[in-house]
This record gives structure tokens, sequence and C-alpha cells, in this order.
């Protein structure tokens, strides 16, 4: 409430979006987090006219070239202008953030949502092999399972999220318990209603909002592990214009040519860090009692 | 009984660990798609001996009595052996876990001595510009991949301003101080060794900073909440409303007891760290267990990447108990419920 202005009985018909809204703009690191990510889109969205170059025309005259005019974050060591590819690697990078979350929130969500409705031994068990995945270091064993995959961004993508699934089914659970308590869904079986049933009308759509909030808390860290994956050796290989996998290539150079891992690293910053701010402002909004921690 | 109950609690734990971390490499070194009798043997060898190798490494035995086998040499520390190196796995990662603690270590101290200062005076200053700095600059720290800021660091101290080494664990001109407890810091001050103390500790500088970075901001965030709780309580307006120094009711009377929530945090950092360092050590060529494994999986060699998965597990857990012996320790209250 402002203290200015007249105090009237006006009806708090605020949408719940103008509320949001109202309440991202008090929190500068949010509206900072979505106007980096913005940007990010922007260039995902429009690479091919944001770019100034092919990212993959090979120029063997500009070799290594510094920044400048022509190329603003220089060239590789086949002349392909970094600026150009850096553009078009986000579309990998952010692709793959998205594609993670997202197969790993599904799966995790039916597999907890089922688990809580059905509860008893289900549960039970699928609730101990949860525990046991989840006490294994993730990044070890993203890295074992993307290696005896096969080193590809498709195989690193989906061993990251196999590994990232335990987070969500545990998350989807909990959510079920409490609605399967509700008045609501105990008279939906008292009516005769199916676990099927109960599932589809009630516990996903209500299980929703935390799973994709924990999503957005996700991306920016499926996006840096992806990128540390190509880093290794395990993720997108050459020469598709990656960030991690490029910023594994200028280390060759790095002493003398800092900008080819330069660039494609700080993207890999900027777009992590927006995530992790959106998703930081996210999770303050929906619980007030953390706001601010 | 309470420590009673969370040891026996843990060690239960520690076996459901053993049990998945076993299960889980298992299952992954099964999915390969090469043969590792194949790639022991070489391309060129004929299939009798591709076919001895395998019985050798009982590869031709059915799955259950394979990971019988696997358990069993598990608990035995047999984890099998390298097929890069040849030698046994445990051998490997017992030469390299020192490097890679010592590391840990040191990057937990620098995260701990930069992050909780920011905590304090973000808690102090709440909603203040220092706040929104100190706040940023853990989301910063959260989302820097390592590898990048290990490269930036080389370029900028090692190679424009040649002030610190680009990698390694000691000038490769100086002995290695005699191997006491593998760390090179504390043996080389047993040794009496100043110059390689010096050197250990200036090869340290960049690695460890690089590692402790990525959780200056997670201890920062974590010492912030304490000291917000902290700062609200009847005893810090008490000893304030009896004249007691501002700073010295913040740093004497809140601040130890902000740490104790914060001790958790940090003894699950260390466990990060030490698999976190599997980055940090490859762009460093850090002679730990994480540059190990990373050769290891680019080789293939998965009896090296799965040992490392189970050490660095039941690490974690050790870790977690020790984490909760340290809580009831110093704060009573605590008594093993969680």
């Amino acid at each position: 409430m402002s203290a200015a202005g007249p105090i009237v009985a006006a009806p708090v018909a605020i949408s719940d979006w103008g509320f949001l809204f109202y309440r991202i703009r008090k929190s500068p690191l949010t509206v900072l987090g979505i106007l980096m990510i913005l940007t990010v889109l922007v260039f995902v969205a429009f690479a091919p006219w944001l770019a100034t170059h092919d990212p993959n025309a090979i120029s063997l005259r500009a070799r290594l070239a510094p920044p400048s005019g022509a190329h603003w974050f220089g060239t590789d060591e086949v002349g392909r202008d970094l600026y150009s590819r850096v553009v078009f690697g986000g579309r990998l990078s952010v692709g793959v953030g998205f594609f993670v979350v997202v197969i790993a929130g599904g799966v995790g969500a039916v597999v907890g949502c089922l688990s809580g409705i059905l509860g008893g031994r289900v549960d039970t068990v699928l609730m101990r092999i949860m525990d046991v995945v989840l006490s294994v270091p993730s990044l070890v064993v993203t890295m074992a399972l993307a290696a005896a995959l096969g080193p590809s961004l498709f195989n690193a993508m989906l061993a990251m999220a196999i590994v990232r699934i335990p987070f969500y089914v545990r998350l989807a659970r909990g959510q079920a318990l409490v609605i399967r308590e509700m008045p609501y869904v105990k008279g939906a079986y008292i009516f005769g209603a199916s676990n099927w049933q109960v599932l589809r009308w009630h516990v996903a759509r209500n299980a929703m909002p935390p799973l994709i909030v924990q999503a957005t808390l996700d991306l920016g860290g499926a996006i840096l592990m992806a990128s540390a994956l190509s880093f290794i050796g395990l993720g997108a290989q050459q020469p598709t214009a990656e960030w991690g996998a490029m910023v594994s290539t200028g280390r060759n150079f790095i002493l003398d040519q800092w900008w080819y891992s330069a660039f494609p690293g700080f993207a890999i910053l900027f777009t992590a860090t927006g995530f992790n701010l959106l998703g930081d402002g996210v999770r303050d909004l929906l619980d007030p009692r953390q706001k601010g921690r | 009984m309470p420590f009673v109950n969370i040891i026996r609690k843990r060690l239960i734990f520690l076996v459901l660990v053993v049990f998945g971390v076993s299960l889980i490499t298992f299952a992954i070194s099964h999915i390969i798609p090469g043969d590792p009798a194949r790639l022991v043997a070489g391309d060129r060898a004929s299939d009798e001996i591709v076919t001895s190798i395998r019985q050798q490494m009982g590869l031709d035995r059915p799955l259950p009595e394979q990971y019988w086998r696997y358990l069993t040499g598990i608990l035995r520390g047999d984890l099998g052996a390298s097929l890069r190196t040849n030698r046994p796995v445990i051998e490997d990662l017992v030469a390299f876990f020192p490097a890679s603690l010592e590391l840990a270590l040191v990057a937990l101290l620098i995260a701990t001595l930069m992050g909780a200062p920011l905590g304090v005076l973000s808690a102090v200053y709440r909603d203040r510009p220092i706040d929104h700095v100190v706040r940023t600059l853990a989301v910063i720290g959260i989302s820097t991949p390592a590898f990048w800021l290990g490269l930036i660091l080389i370029v900028t101290f090692y190679g424009a301003l040649g002030v610190l080494p680009g990698g390694g664990r000691i000038d490769p001109n100086l002995a290695i101080p005699s191997r006491v407890t593998g760390f090179y810091l504390v043996d080389s001050l047993l040794a009496g060794d100043l110059p390689a103390f010096g050197s250990t500790l200036r090869h340290l500088v960049l690695p460890a900073f690089t590692l402790g970075f990525i959780h200056l901001g997670v201890v920062a965030r974590q010492i912030r909440s304490a000291m917000l709780d902290e700062l609200q309580q009847d005893y810090v307006r008490t000893a304030r409303a009896n004249g007691i120094a501002k700073w010295r009711v913040i740093c004497g009377h809140a601040l130890p007891n902000a740490l104790i929530p914060s001790i958790t945090v940090l003894g699950l950092a260390l466990g990060d760290l030490l698999y976190g360092a599997v980055l940090t050590e490859t762009v460093f060529a850090w002679p730990g267990m994480g540059a190990y494994v990373v050769n290891s999986i680019q080789s293939l060699d998965f009896p090296a990447v799965m040992g490392f998965s189970v050490v660095v597990s039941f690490a974690y857990v050790l870790v977690n108990l020790a984490v909760d012996l340290i809580y009831m320790a110093i704060d009573p209250r605590i008594t093993g419920v969680n």
C-alpha cells in the first residue's frame, strides 16, 4: 500500500497477473534476471539475423584474429567468426537446458504423483530407489552415464535428465500426498473416481506449480552442467558451435588468444546468472517466509 | 544414546549407499557400447585372445554373479584394476586423494573466510546496496562455470601479470616433500622445507580460489539467513539495550549462534568441493582424483570411473556423519532428532 492517495474502499480487484507483476517489480534482482533472460531469448530467436557471419564458414586467412570491427569476438583456429558462433551456440545451450528440465520434470512428475497416490509398497520401493540415486553425487553419475552412452550432446542431455528425475519424483510425491488428503479429493473417491481419474483431474494439475518452479530453478544449473560436460569432451563434439566445447578448444590457445575462451564462457555465465536470478525471485514470490533470505 | 542413534542411522545409510552406488556403477558399466575385453586386448588382438581376456575378467559369467563379485570386492576395498594404468584403482585413488582433499579444504577455507563476513554485512545492512551486491555475488558464484573462471584467472595472473603459476601442484624444480600426510602444505612444513611450502601455497591460490568462489555465495547466503534470524532474537536487543556496542553484539553474540546451522552447509560444501574439483583440477593440471577421473572417462576406463564414484560417495556420507557429530558437540540442545 502506498502512503499517498485517498483512502477509498476500492475493491482489490488486481488480477493475479497484475499482482505478480507488482511484486516482481519490487525485486530489482528478479527484474534484472528477467531482462538478462529476455536478452538471451532474443538472441536465440533471431540468431540468423543477429549473427554477422555463417557460424561454420571457414576462412583460413583470418585465423585466430583478435576482436575487431569485422569480427566482434575475434575468430577461431579455422577463421570462423566467434561472435556468430556464440550467438548460434545459445540455441543449443538454452535448448539443452529446457530439454533436460522438461524430460526430468515430466517423468519425475508422473512417477512421483503415481507413487504418492498409490502409496503402499510401490511407494516405499520407489522412494528407496530414489534415495539411493540421490545419495550418489550427481555430477559424477552424470559423467559416468554420459561416458557410457558415448560422447554426444544428445547422450549428455539424456544422462543429465535421468540423473535429475529423482528430485522431481520426490517433489511431485510430496505434493500428491498432500493433495490426496484434501477433502475434495476424498469426496471424489467417495463418488467412485478411480486413482487414474484423481491423478488426472486433481493431482496432476495442483502439483504443477511447484514442479514448474523447481524446473525454473534448475534451468541455470542444467545449462551449466551441459557446458561442463561439453568442456570435458562428453557433450557437443566439434565442429558444433556449443559454448562449453568452444571454451574447451579455446583452452589450447588461452595464453595468446584469450578471447577464444573468454566470450563463450561469459555467455554461459550470463545465461546461467539470468536463470538463477529469476529462479531466486520466483522462489521468494511463492514462499513469502523465505522472502529476502 | 542420541550419538549412538545418529551413528546407527548414518551407518545404515552408508550400507544403503554402498549398495546403491555399486548397483548404479555396475549397471552403467554394463551399458557401455564397447567391449571392455576388446579394449584391454587392443584392436588387433585375435578373437581367441579377446575371449580368454573376457574369461579372465569374469565377463562371461552371469550378471548376478558378476555383480556379487563386484560388491564383495568393494567391501574388501578392491575396486578392480584400471584399464589405463593397469594398477588397482584403489591404489591410484589413494595416491590422488590427498591432492584433491588439500585443494577442497583450502577452497572451503577461502569460501568461508570471504563468505562469512559478506553474509554478516548483508544481514546487518539488509536491503541496502551492500546487501544487493552480496546477493548478486552469491548468484554469480553459483552461475559461474568453474572451468572458465579458472582459465580467465590463468590468463590474468599467469599469462598477463606473471605473478602466479598457471598449473601443477609445486614448482617442478623443487623436490616433492616426503609423503607423511600427502598434503604438500603439511608435509613441507614437517620437513622444514620453506621453499616447497611457499611454492605449494602459490600453486594453490588460483585453483582454490576458483573452487572456493563457486561456494562463496552459498556460504554467504547461509550466514546471512542465519544472522537475520539471530538479529531478531531478544538477547540481541537486550545486549544492545545494556549498552554493548553494535558490532560487539553482532560479532560476539549473534555470529557464533548463526554459525551453528551453517556447519551443515559447510559440511555439504566440502562434499561438493571434493567432486566439484573434477573440472577445476582439469583446468589447472592439478594431480588429484578429479583430473584422474576425467582422463579415465576420456579413455573409457570404467573401473576407474566407478571406483571414483564409490569413493566420493563414501566420503560424502562420512562427511555428513562428521557434521552431525560436530553439530551435537557444539549445540547440546540437539539430541539426535532430525
